[in-house]
């Protein structure tokens, strides 16, 4: 209750690598749509700038990671681990929920040690599509929509005004392509380029915008609405 | 940028803004790890803020709101604070949300073996003050291990043997104490007056007059939620109400407070300005 | 049992010379001498029922109970060594506890009675300790429907439509195939009627029994499973007994509680003037 402007939360390692990161999913009927963005820093320096945090848990089942790299992949590792055994023992694919608990677990468990935000998101017979939010210090919030990392506090905003229950595919990415440009727009720890990834019964369907191809908003003077095209390119200048 | 939440909606020092890209300079540098002390005490992350709770006469009741924050951040607007346990108690919970889930699966899995126990070997279910009691001791032991549940839990519920109301408060400190109206946090404060207050109208100030109606007491929760909104930085107008009787447990739908605002509309300036 | 008294039966960590576990063998005594337990596959829910045997008319009445709650929707019935029911229905609490803190999940009635089979097959390879002496029905509803399965003392389980296990259980077998034939064409009150008749003519000397009627409701199972435990239940022969019962289906919430007593009561008589009618025919 108290404490929280007191005590240091800054818990990296020194020198560590961190995924100053925007991290999202999205529920819809049938699936879910992942995603984030590429950009890896220590410091101010980017230290990879293709990144790929849609990190495979199960056959349908990812999470997005935020906060250390290490022990986000740790845990990640862990818990495929976990999945794959589940999978082998009791010879059917594990439930989101129950590969949630197990990331839940060894966060919650281990609070003191990691610094790990983690969006479990996946599809499953009992449920279809579902997604978990494992913050920082664990606990399991189930929500339709999970935003993440230090680039989702400048566009929970937009999430609320825009989001809407019963989208399809399609309204799903855009709306996650979407939010994620905003996030890497505003978020000088996010950047780089989309990779997003659609979860169904059929499928783990890749999707990449590039780092020239995002969606552009309001930048200054003009109001571009997404239009690459229409801002001139630094060399014609 | 420093963007976890302790740094969120804070200035920063004169320091930060020269090296606010190079935070190796401006972090204090820390010990090697094999020369820190082991570091236990965590710190509540993702919180609820104030619970309340009051006895009726035939029953009693707990208040709490839907928000998880996550420092300033109002993180999780769907959450509920409030957990029955067994036919007879609820449970509500201010403080970290991760501490208070484990708290919920532990009690959630005493009372199971204990409802399967009661098939084989009758004997009489956890009562209130049972759950109350081993709260306290947990949470005791907890502290004393430098590793606290960092939660403020309100306990209430009926006694079936005895046919009397529970209500009790124990903290991450391992502190408890009983009485007829109760308040963690920010409501310690703010709504425990305006409770007492209502209590101490019928009931006298020796408690030992008439207790107040339901209706009476889900108004004044009504109330005091709605100034918590008014006043605790860390609250949401949208709340439920566990009540607890002889007949068991109701935990209500979600609800919001009626607020008055319009009052400030003329209102013009911080001193003498009028227009 | 031509090697009886050769030594081989004196540890369970030594083989006969044939290939044989004298001790887990004699384990299977221990339940076949015990009183019967069923358990009963429905299509909308599951039922056990035993027959407890009372050795002396001291006991308080409904004590040492031989049916127990493993998590909120799965039960167990033993027969066999009442204690031994005991300790294994205390480990398999602690399994089905043990899965639900893992995986956030209730176990199913399958994982559970694997991992009970592990625990009772462990008692089956070493000289310091003795096979569980007891066969344990383990049923519940779960994410795939209403299951049962039987764990015998070599630790070998099978799921079962419907099974018994105790005293006779052999004979049960060759009456339930029968039923099982007929089953076919019959609906569900008649079926329960071909039984009940069937089992009157069997009253005298069947002990176990096993039934099928997968197109039951749990109601009507109730009372056809106490019709066939009084069926079974020789008066001359055996002393006093109680019935228990408990259900996992739609009226219980999908959990696994005792069968109200109002209506044991009701099926209970049933059973009597059934089975008086029989012997009056006889």
């Amino acid at each position: 209750m108290e404490g929280i402007n007191t005590v240091d939360l800054m818990r990296l390692k020194h020198g560590e690598v961190n995924l100053g990161t925007s991290i999202m999913a999205v529920r819809f009927e049938g699936g879910v749509v992942i995603g984030a963005d590429t950009r890896t820093t220590t410091g101010s320096y980017i230290a990879n700038r293709v990144t790929d945090k849609l990190t495979h848990i199960h056959d349908r089942i990812y999470c997005c990671r935020s906060g250390s790299a290490a022990d986000t992949q740790a845990v990640a590792d862990a818990v495929h681990q976990h999945a794959q055994l589940y999978a082998a023992i009791y010879g059917e694919r594990p439930p989101v929920a129950t590969v949630a608990a197990l990331f839940e677990k060894l966060c919650y468990d281990n609070k003191d040690q990691l610094s790990a935000g983690i969006i479990v998101a996946g599809w499953d017979k009992e449920k279809g599509g579902s997604v978990y939010n494992i913050p920082l210090g664990g606990g399991t919030f189930q929500q339709p929509w999970a935003i993440g990392g230090s680039g989702s506090t400048y566009v929970y905003g937009y999430c609320d005004a825009t989001y809407q229950e019963g989208w399809g595919e399609a309204e799903t990415l855009q709306f996650v392509k979407n939010t994620l440009a905003l996030a890497m727009a505003r978020d000088g720890s996010s950047g780089g380029c989309i990779r997003m990834c659609v979860i169904t019964e059929d499928k783990v369907e890749r999707h990449f915008v590039p780092g020239n191809e995002l969606p552009r908003f309001w930048e200054g003077k003009e109001v571009i609405g997404g239009l690459a095209q229409t801002t001139k390119p630094v060399a014609a200048a | 940028m420093n963007h976890h939440p302790a740094a969120w909606g804070r200035p920063l020092p004169a320091s930060a803004s020269f090296d606010m890209y190079n935070p190796q300079f401006s972090a204090p540098k820390a010990a090697p790890a094999h020369q820190m002390p082991v570091a236990h005490t965590q710190q509540p992350l993702v919180t609820g803020t104030s619970v309340l709770g009051i006895k009726f006469d035939g029953g009693v009741m707990l208040a709490a709101d839907n928000l998880a924050s996550y420092g300033s951040l109002a993180r999780f607007k769907d959450i509920e604070r409030l957990h029955p346990l067994g036919p007879h108690t609820v449970i509500a919970a201010a403080g970290d949300m991760s501490d208070f889930q484990w708290l919920k699966k532990e009690l959630n899995a005493i009372l199971r073996e204990e409802q399967a126990l009661s098939l084989t070997d009758s004997h009489p279910s956890l009562s209130p003050s049972n759950i109350y009691d081993f709260l306290a001791n947990l949470f005791y032991a907890r502290r004393s291990k430098m590793n606290p549940v960092w939660n403020a839990v309100l306990v209430g519920g009926w006694d079936r043997v005895k046919a009397e109301t529970f209500l009790g408060y124990v903290d991450l400190l391992g502190t408890t104490y009983s009485a007829p109206t109760l308040a963690t946090g920010f409501g310690a404060h703010i709504a425990q007056p305006l409770l007492r207050e209502a209590f101490e109208a019928k009931a006298g100030t020796d408690g030992k007059g008439p207790l107040m109606t339901q209706q009476e007491a889900t108004a004044v929760l009504d109330d005091c939620m709605k100034v918590l909104f008014y006043r605790d930085a860390r609250s949401m107008n949208k709340y439920q109400i566990a009540t607890v009787t002889k007949d068991g447990v109701v935990i209500s739908d979600s609800k919001s407070s009626e607020t008055q605002w319009g009052f400030a509309e003329d209102l013009r300036g911080y001193g003498a300005q009028t227009q | 049992m031509s090697s009886i008294g050769t030594g081989y039966d004196l540890s369970v960590s030594t083989y006969s010379p044939d290939g044989r576990l004298f001790q887990v063998e004699y384990a299977n005594k221990a339940v076949e001498a015990a009183g019967v337990a069923v358990g009963l596959r429905c299509t909308d829910g599951i039922i056990l029922g035993v027959e407890r045997l009372l050795h002396s008319k001291l006991l308080v009445k409904g004590a040492n109970r031989r049916i127990q709650s493993v998590d909120e929707h799965i039960g167990m019935a033993t027969a066999g060594l009442l204690a031994d029911g005991k300790h294994l229905g205390s480990r398999a609490r602690d399994e089905a506890a043990n899965f639900r803190e893992t995986y956030n999940a209730p176990v199913t009635v399958q994982v559970l009675s694997d991992r009970i089979s592990g625990y009772v097959q462990a008692y089956t390879c070493y000289g310091s300790v003795r096979p569980f002496g007891i066969s344990t029905l383990v049923a519940g509803a779960d994410k795939t429907g209403p299951r049962l399965f039987c764990i015998e003392p070599s630790g070998v389980f099978y799921g079962y439509r419907a099974c018994a296990v105790g005293k006779g259980r052999a004979l049960a077998r060759t009456e339930l195939e029968k039923v099982l034939a007929k089953e076919g064409g019959v609906s569900v009150r008649e079926g329960v009627m071909e039984v009940a008749r069937m089992l009157s003519g069997l009253a005298s000397y069947l002990a176990p029994l096993a039934i099928s009627l997968s197109r039951s409701t749990a109601v009507e199972s109730v009372k056809n499973d106490v019709l066939a435990i009084h069926l079974v239940h020789d008066d001359n022969q055996d002393k006093a007994f109680e019935l228990e019962m408990t259900w996992v289906c739609e009226e219980s919430g999908m959990k696994h509680a005792a069968v109200p007593a109002d209506l044991l009561a009701e099926a209970e008589e049933k059973a009597k003037a059934a089975l008086e009618e029989g012997m009056e025919e006889d």
